[in-house]
C-alpha cells in the first residue's frame, strides 16, 4: 500500500502558525499501518503540537479525529461538523486523502502533515521498501514477478546495465539490482528464456502518468 | 519567593516497580509527597500518548520502572517500553523538552531502597531543571 | 556498408581495429579537444567522445564529434539514454549525421546520483538496448520509432553498443549482448580488461553462442599510471575490477608508467591472438600523449586508412 513519513514538527508548527482552532484528522489505512497517520498518531501530534505552542506562549485548539479512510468522499463528509467550526485542517493522510478533504471544504485551508513516499511493502516492522510505480502496464509475468520500473535505477526494460556488480545497483551497494533478482527468480521458475526477448520501448505516454493525471472508469459501476 | 516542588508522575508496573514502592513507604524511605504512581500491568502497557497526556497534565518529570532485562513476566515487555521512551525522547527534543524530564528504570521487587533512591535523585535533578515549560 | 566510416571499413576488411577514448572538457573551448587529436589522429581509427560520462556535465559529445570531423579526425559519437527523451535522441540523429559523425554509440549511462548534478530527473526514456533498436529503425527502415513517419534521406549510421564481460552473473550479461545484436548492433566495445582470464571466459562464451559473427566485437584496454589509480578505479568505476596481482605489480615496479605501459602492451599482444576479438578501444584519460607509444609497442602501426 501508500508508504508515508510524517512530517517534521518544525515544519507543521510553521503551516499552524497562524491558527487558534484546528482539525486534526487522519487516517487509519495506508497512513496507520505506517504509524505515521493513524488515530493513534492523531493523539500523539496533537498533544506534541500542543506542548510546542504552550512553550511558545501560544495555545492551540485542537480537534482531533480520524477517518476510516481519507480517500472516500463519504467518510470526509463526516467530518463537517468539526470543519464548520475550524479555521484550517491539518490531515495526516497520504496526499490522496489531503487532496479529497481540500477539495470538499474547498474555502478552509488545509495543510499536509505527512509526506507521501511510495507503493511499497512491508520489509520487516519499520521497515517498508518501495516495489510499484503504477506505471499502468504491468510486466511482472516477464520478470519473475519483480518490477524493474520500481525497483532498477535507470527502469531498464532489457537490463541489466553494465553498473550491476555482485548484485548490487551502482548507484548504492546497499541498493540490490533487481535485474540479478529477475535472473534468479526465472532460473528458478524455469523461465529464463523469457530473457531473450527484446522488450521494446515503454509506452509512457499511454501506460504512465507522462500523459497527464489519469482516469480510470469502470462504466459497470458508475453511477 | 514560592519554592518548586517538581510533581513526578512514575509508571509502575505491578510486578516490580509497584511492589518495591509499597516496600520503600514500609520502610519509612520518604517518597515525595507530589509523586504519583499509576499501576500498570507491564511497562509494556506504556505508550507514547500517555507519557506525553502525563507531561501535558502537568508533571514535571516522568519516571517508567521496568523490570531488569530478562526478567519481564510478560518476555518482552521491558524492551517494547524501551523503543517507545526513545520516541517520546526524540518528540521531546523537537517539542523543546529537556530529556532528562522522562527517564526508564529497572528495579526489581525486592529493592524499595532503589526505588527511593531513584524517585529521590530524579526529584533534585527536577528541582534544578526548573517546572516543565509547558506546565 | 551501412555508414561508410573509416572503422566500419576496417573492421568489414578485417583489419584488427584501434580506437581512443577522448574525455571532453568541463567548458566551452574546444582547444584541448583539438590538441588531443592530434596526438591521437595517426595512431587510432576512430576516436570515442563520451556523454556527459559518470553524469558529470561536459561539453557535448556531437559539439565534440563535429570538432573532430571538421579536423578530418572520424569520431564515435556517444549517446546515453539518461538525459535524452527519444524525441532527443532521434533529433540528434538526424544532426549528428548531418554534420558528418558516422558511428555512434549507445549506452544507458551511469546513473545521476554518482555526477555532480544529483538532483536532476532522471530520463532513461528508453534503454540501451532500445536506442540501439532505434537508430537501427531510422537508418534501416527509414522511419521514426513508432513506425509511421518517414524520414526523407537516407541515413549512414555504424552502431555501437557497450558489453561488461565482468559482471556476473555472466550468462545473464551475454544474454544481454544477443539482444543487443538482435536490435541492430553493430560493433560493442567493452569495459577495460584487466583480467585476461574472465574476459577469455566471456568470449567463450559468446563464441559459443556464434555472437562474433554477428558484431564486431573490440576490447577495452586501459594503461595504468599507478597503483592508487588501479585502486582509485576499483572503488569508483561501475563494472570496473582490477586483480590484487596487477595493483601489486604496479606498488612493485620502480617506474610504474612505464610498467603500466607495458602491462597495457602485454594485454594487447594477449588479446590479438583471441578468436572473434576485432579491435580495441584505448581508455587513456589524460594520458592520450602515450597512445601512440602503445600502439606502436603492440605492433599496429601504421594505421590503414591513417589521415
Amino acid at each position: 500500500m501508500i508508504k508515508v513519513e510524517q512530517k517534521p514538527l518544525d515544519e507543521i508548527l510553521g503551516f499552524l502558525e497562524p491558527y487558534k482552532k484546528i482539525v486534526l484528522v487522519g487516517c487509519n489505512a495506508c497512513a496507520a499501518v505506517c504509524h505515521a497517520g493513524g488515530e493513534k498518531e492523531v493523539g500523539i501530534l496533537a498533544a506534541a503540537i500542543r506542548m510546542a505552542r504552550k512553550k511558545a506562549g501560544q495555545t492551540l485548539d485542537i480537534l482531533e479525529c480520524c477517518s476510516p479512510r481519507q480517500c472516500e468522499p463519504e467518510f470526509v463528509e463526516e467530518l463537517k461538523e468539526k470543519v464548520d467550526d475550524a479555521e484550517a485542517i491539518l490531515s495526516i493522510a497520504c496526499g490522496v486523502g489531503v487532496q479529497t478533504v481540500a477539495e470538499r471544504f474547498s474555502d478552509v485551508p488545509v495543510y499536509p502533515g505527512i509526506n507521501t513516499m511510495f507503493l511499497g511493502e512491508t520489509e520487516r516492522m519499520g521497515v517498508w521498501v518501495e516495489r510499484c510505480q503504477a506505471c499502468g502496464h504491468c510486466i511482472l509475468h516477464l520478470t519473475g514477478g519483480l518490477c524493474p520500473i520500481a525497483r532498477c535505477a535507470k527502469q531498464l526494460l532489457n537490463g541489466p546495465c553494465g553498473g550491476s556488480q555482485n548484485g548490487r545497483c551502482e548507484i548504492n551497494r546497499d541498493v540490490p539490482c533487481v535485474w540479478h533478482e529477475i535472473y534468479d527468480r526465472l532460473v528458478a521458475i524455469g523461465q529464463v528464456q523469457v530473457l531473450e526477448q527484446f522488450v521494446p520501448a515503454k509506452k509512457w505516454g499511454t501506460e504512465s502518468r507522462h500523459a497527464g493525471p489519469r482516469t480510470l472508469t469502470r462504466e459497470d459501476l458508475k453511477r | 519567593m514560592t519554592s518548586f516542588v517538581p510533581r513526578i508522575v512514575a509508571f509502575c508496573c505491578d510486578k516490580s516497580a509497584y511492589v518495591a514502592a509499597d516496600r520503600a513507604g514500609r520502610l519509612g524511605s520518604s517518597l515525595p509527597a507530589s509523586l504519583e504512581i499509576i499501576r500498570v500491568p507491564c511497562a509494556g502497557r506504556v505508550d507514547v500518548i500517555h507519557v506525553l497526556q502525563a507531561i501535558e497534565q502537568g508533571a514535571d518529570g516522568v519516571l517508567v520502572f521496568a523490570c531488569h532485562e530478562d526478567n519481564c513476566h510478560s518476555l518482552t515487555g521491558n524492551r517494547v517500553v524501551q523503543v517507545r521512551i526513545d520516541r517520546v525522547h526524540r518528540l521531546m527534543e523537537e517539542i523543546g523538552l529537556e530529556r532528562e524530564r522522562l527517564e526508564l528504570r529497572h528495579v526489581a521487587s525486592t529493592n524499595g531502597a532503589k526505588f527511593a533512591q531513584i524517585v529521590e535523585r530524579k526529584f533534585q535533578e527536577l528541582e534544578t531543571l526548573g517546572p516543565s515549560p509547558v506546565r | 556498408m551501412k555508414s561508410g566510416s573509416k572503422l566500419e571499413s576496417i573492421l568489414t576488411k578485417g583489419v584488427f581495429a584501434v580506437t581512443a577514448q577522448l574525455d571532453l572538457p568541463k567548458e566551452s573551448d574546444v582547444s584541448m579537444i583539438e590538441t588531443r587529436a592530434e596526438w591521437l589522429k595517426e595512431n587510432v581509427d576512430a576516436i570515442g567522445v563520451p556523454d556527459n560520462q559518470h553524469a558529470v556535465v561536459r561539453i557535448c559529445s556531437m559539439a565534440g564529434a563535429a570538432v573532430l570531423v571538421r579536423m578530418g579526425v572520424e569520431p564515435i559519437m556517444h549517446v546515453v539514454t539518461r538525459d535524452r527523451n527519444r524525441i532527443a535522441m532521434q533529433s540528434d540523429l538526424l544532426g549528428a549525421t548531418a554534420l558528418g559523425i558516422k558511428n555512434v554509440f549507445c549506452v544507458t549511462g551511469d546513473h545521476q546520483s554518482l555526477g555532480n548534478q544529483v538532483d536532476s530527473k532522471n530520463v532513461y526514456d528508453l534503454d540501451s538496448v532500445q536506442l540501439i533498436d532505434c537508430f537501427r529503425t531510422m537508418r534501416d527502415k527509414g522511419t521514426f520509432l513508432g513506425g509511421t513517419e518517414r524520414i526523407e534521406r537516407e541515413l549512414g549510421l555504424f552502431i555501437g553498443g557497450a558489453a561488461n564481460p565482468f559482471a556476473d552473473p555472466l550468462a545473464l550479461h551475454v544474454i544481454g549482448l544477443a539482444k543487443k545484436i538482435t536490435a541492430g548492433v553493430d560493433f560493442i566495445q567493452t569495459q577495460s580488461v584487466f583480467d585476461m582470464d574472465r574476459f577469455k571466459e566471456w568470449m567463450g562464451m559468446v563464441r559459443d553462442r556464434g555472437l562474433h559473427e554477428n558484431v564486431y566485437i573490440m576490447a577495452g584496454v586501459t594503461p595504468l599510471r599507478s597503483a592508487e589509480m588501479a585502486r582509485s578505479m576499483n572503488e569508483r568505476m561501475p563494472g570496473m575490477t582490477i586483480p590484487e596481482t596487477l595493483i601489486d605489480r604496479m606498488a612493485k615496479a620502480q617506474k610504474p608508467d612505464e610498467e603500466g605501459i607495458r602491462i597495457c602492451v602485454d594485454h594487447i599482444e594477449e588479446l590479438k591472438e583471441v578468436p572473434g576479438l576485432r579491435g580495441l578501444h584505448i581508455t587513456a584519460v589524460g594520458w592520450e600523449d602515450r597512445i601512440g607509444q602503445i600502439v606502436e609497442m603492440a605492433g599496429l602501426l601504421p594505421r590503414p586508412m591513417a589521415t
